[in-house]
């Protein structure tokens, strides 16, 4: 894509932010219409799964807020959303570790992909918070034993006078708005990463360093 | 369901009998993803001589 301002703003950071985009993440690296040959594996939908999973999530989490605890234990439309809720959290937590694997067997921090890496493990962690707020916020008997136990492990950290298990609000409002936004941003992040890189290549391929993307 | 789960206990490992099946079930479908041909996708030797 051709810049429209010339090189006289080079001065500017905006000018400078737009040159470094076009740089380093062009159309077809954002929106690919062909994948190099070894993408064709069912190993690389495992990551595909998960966004689909984490879309699932997010939907239904959307509408148990809208309606609220009483609906989501008593209703049966409730208990429905409910279970997709818990259910489409366990299909993204499988398929993430599954993805885990894969990248890890393939050794996907090569060739400048560190950064693609960290983001993933960093997104798992926030992801385990997240299920266990999750956890804590299901306003039921579980979720009261889950929190009164936990409270031992979290103060033996040191942390348990900024995050307490035992504050339902904090922990439904980390819940709720403050991982989700975590979560989605990282995992925006981290598709980023990967176009702008490109998919990693095989271990033994010889020709790696020159296929990005394609 | 709701009872709780059965645990197999072996030496130090303790884990949960679904816990231990859904972690079966996942080394075996990444097993699978290995080995399974991926829909109109052919081998790298049939793509070469298509040229």
């Amino acid at each position: 894509m051709k810049s429209r301002v010339g090189d006289d703003s080079s001065g500017s950071w905006t000018a400078a932010t737009r040159r470094q985009l076009e740089r380093r993440l062009p159309w077809e690296n954002l929106l690919p219409d062909r994948q190099p040959f070894w993408v064709g594996s069912w190993v690389y939908v495992f990551g595909v799964v998960t966004i689909a999973a984490l879309v699932w999530v997010i939907a239904s989490g959307t509408i148990l807020a809208l309606f609220g605890p009483q609906w989501w234990h008593l209703s049966r439309a409730g208990r429905f959303f409910n279970s997709l809720h818990f259910w489409s959290v366990q299909l993204f937590f499988v398929f993430m570790v599954l993805h885990l694997w894969g990248q890890y067997f393939m050794a996907s921090w090569r060739e400048g992909r560190a950064p693609t890496w960290m983001v993933g493990a960093v997104t798992f962690a926030v992801s385990i918070v997240a299920a266990f707020t999750g956890y804590l916020s299901q306003q039921n008997f579980d979720s009261q034993w889950i929190a009164v136990n936990a409270k031992d492990a979290v103060n033996s950290t040191g942390i348990g006078g900024f995050f307490n298990v035992l504050n339902f609000g904090q922990m439904y409002g980390l819940h709720v708005m403050l991982l989700p936004i975590g979560i989605t941003v990282l995992v925006a992040l981290h598709i980023v990463q990967v176009r702008m890189k490109g998919v990693v290549p095989p271990i033994d391929d010889g020709k790696s360093a020159t296929s990005k993307g394609r | 369901m709701d009872q709780p789960a059965g645990y197999l206990h072996w030496g130090f490992i303790l884990i949960s009998w679904p816990n231990l099946l859904l972690i079966g079930l996942m080394v075996v479908l990444f097993g699978l993803a290995l080995i399974l041909p991926f829909p109109g996708h052919g081998s790298a030797t049939e793509r070469e001589k298509r040229g």
